[in-house]
């Protein structure tokens, strides 16, 4: 084949086929428009304001590597006049973390960014390691997932800043589309294709509380291929690990279908994000029924967006230490039914009824109220990391109680109906 | 030696798919000019190549799936995405770089 020139330049010979548009572009020309279409989607969603210190939720991997590099590019050619630091969560599994934590170190030098690495036991008073030796192999998936949703939050939230990124592209929003799709779950496909989500009420009176933190995605609308050239382009110095292809087993289909999809219809991945997008206009209550028009477009952030071993944690910090634990555990089955009956503890009732045909879902949005015990966001009383360590410290030896006061507080009746619902799942899995 | 029988290449790994090849990034290495059809070797011959004699671990569908580079894993000839050099159809030339990236890896 002749080699191609470039259709921006042409004059450089074209390296790289762009999946939405399939436009030939040469190196320099694909750096430029991968920087600039960023940017867009930072000026034309209004992502960030002047003055605003934001933190870049980072893993070491290729994805927030790629944001790091890209915002302190932007920042400094349109004069955004925001601070950036990098904010990485350390789940605690000795030396899990120890590779993904030195490519951070080394990203903090060369983009001369401050570096904040917050370890689950400092967020949560537990490790992973402890939470293994004390649930066991089993579940500990759980609690990994459920407490990284969060990590990056509670972690914003010491550090008083109010702004988190992270580095989900369009291939991870997509597959949230697809899962959630096939999941009947419009609701929260509402909820997970916003690219901005924060606390509605946003009405805490202890400032640094993490209910205020915004959250943004500014890499939505780009492709993971064009992430992976452009680090690979630029050199960037990102590290990758054993990810083995199907985190669950659900979520790992929805990628491979997405990859499939992509090879035949590249333009395909942005389609199902735009139509996932399309559909949350048309759910009941939604934030984005305004037709994204009205400024206060900001959907609620989502406790229980990504399961474990999500592409969140990927760039969140976490998909592998999960991921690992969890192929460490043969039972997969067991560890499931725990996730699910979890998940499922305020709807036990309509789904025990096995002779019964399902009620018809009601697309209505879910209403979403902040923990009792905690303040983060939650559709039930008590957010799913409390009750977890609700659990954890009720077995924890008297004297090491009181690194996470505000699991400590007495219990109300409604934390304990659900940490009873705990108990009847041990019982299960095991 | 790399003689007319054979054309010496250099295949690399990246994104975590090295993993999957003892941890090496770079290798030198020469492949038959012709395959057992007499046909010139191309990508599609360098990748069973790949998968037969180079690949230890046992989880060949994390790099060939379904007889094709497994969709998710980028394959860079000489820089160049492979799709604008005629993908699996493309003739090996000497002195070749062929990168394969996986975008499937976490960090
Ligand atoms: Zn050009
Ligand atoms: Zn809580």
């Amino acid at each position: 084949m002749a080699p191609s020139l470039c259709a921006i330049c042409a004059t450089n010979r074209a390296l790289i086929l762009r999946p939405k548009d399939h436009s030939k572009l040469c190196k320099p020309c694909f750096v430029s428009v991968f920087e600039t279409e960023i940017h867009h989607t930072i000026t034309t969603n209004a992502l960030f304001h002047r003055g605003e210190v934001i933190a870049i939720g980072a893993s070491g991997g290729k994805d927030s590597t790629v944001l790091a590099s890209v915002l302190k590019t932007l920042n400094e050619r349109y004069d955004y006049g925001v601070e950036l630091i990098l904010l990485s969560i350390d789940e605690g599994i000795k030396g899990y973390r120890d590779d993904s934590l030195e490519t951070v170190k080394r990203n903090a030098l060369q983009y001369e960014m401050p570096l904040t690495i917050l370890g689950y036991d400092e967020l949560y008073g537990w490790t992973m390691d402890q939470v293994v030796e004390q649930v066991g192999k089993k579940g500990n998936c759980t609690y990994c997932g459920v407490f990284r949703r969060q990590a990056l939050d509670r972690g914003a939230a010491r550090l008083g800043v109010k702004h988190v990124v992270t580095g989900h592209n369009a291939d991870d929003v997509a597959e949230t589309v697809l899962m959630n799709l096939l999941r009947g779950d419009l609701p929260r496909l509402s909820r997970t294709t916003s690219i901005v989500t924060s606390t509605p009420s946003a009405v805490s009176s202890d400032p640094n509380s993490h209910t205020n933190i915004k959250r943004s995605k500014p890499l939505k609308y780009a492709y993971e291929k064009e992430i992976v050239l452009y680090a690979h382009h630029k050199n960037l110095d990102y590290f990758s690990t054993e990810c083995i292809y199907s985190p669950e087993a659900f979520r790992g289909s929805a990628r491979a279908l997405i990859k499939n999809l992509e090879r035949v219809r590249p333009s395909a991945i942005l389609d199902v994000v735009r139509s996932g997008e399309d559909m949350a206009k048309l759910v009941p209550g939604s934030d984005e029924g305004c037709g994204g028009v009205c400024a206060s477009a900001v959907a609620a952030a989502e406790e229980g967006e990504g399961g474990c071993g999500s592409s969140n944690g990927r760039t969140a910090g976490g998909e592998m230490a999960s991921m690992e634990m969890h192929l460490a555990q043969n039972d997969l089955a067991a560890e499931n039914g725990l996730e699910v009956e979890i998940t499922s503890v305020p709807a036990k009732k309509g789904k025990k009824n096995k002779g019964q045909p399902p009620a018809p879902r009601k697309t209505t949005k879910q209403v979403m109220g902040q923990c009792k015990k905690c303040g983060y966001l939650s559709s039930q009383d008590v957010c799913k990391a409390c009750v977890l360590l609700e659990g954890l410290n009720k077995n924890r030896p008297k004297h090491e109680i009181g690194v996470v006061d505000e699991a400590q507080e007495d219990s109300t009746s409604g934390v304990q109906g659900v940490t009873n619902g705990i108990n009847k799942v041990n019982i299960q899995v095991d | 030696m790399a003689t007319d029988d054979t054309i010496p290449i250099t295949v690399e790994f990246s994104g975590g798919l090295e993993l999957l090849f003892a941890n090496q990034r770079k290798l030198t290495l020469s492949i038959p000019t012709y395959n057992e059809n007499r046909t010139r070797s191309n990508i599609a011959f360098l990748v069973q190549h790949l998968c037969d004699n180079l690949m230890k671990d046992p989880r060949k569908d994390m790099f060939v799936l379904d007889g094709t580079v497994r969709p998710g894993i980028l394959v860079l000839i000489n820089e160049a995405d492979w799709e604008l050099e005629g993908e699996e159809k493309y003739e090996i030339q000497k002195g070749d770089n062929i990168l394969f990236v996986s975008t499937l890896h976490g960090g």
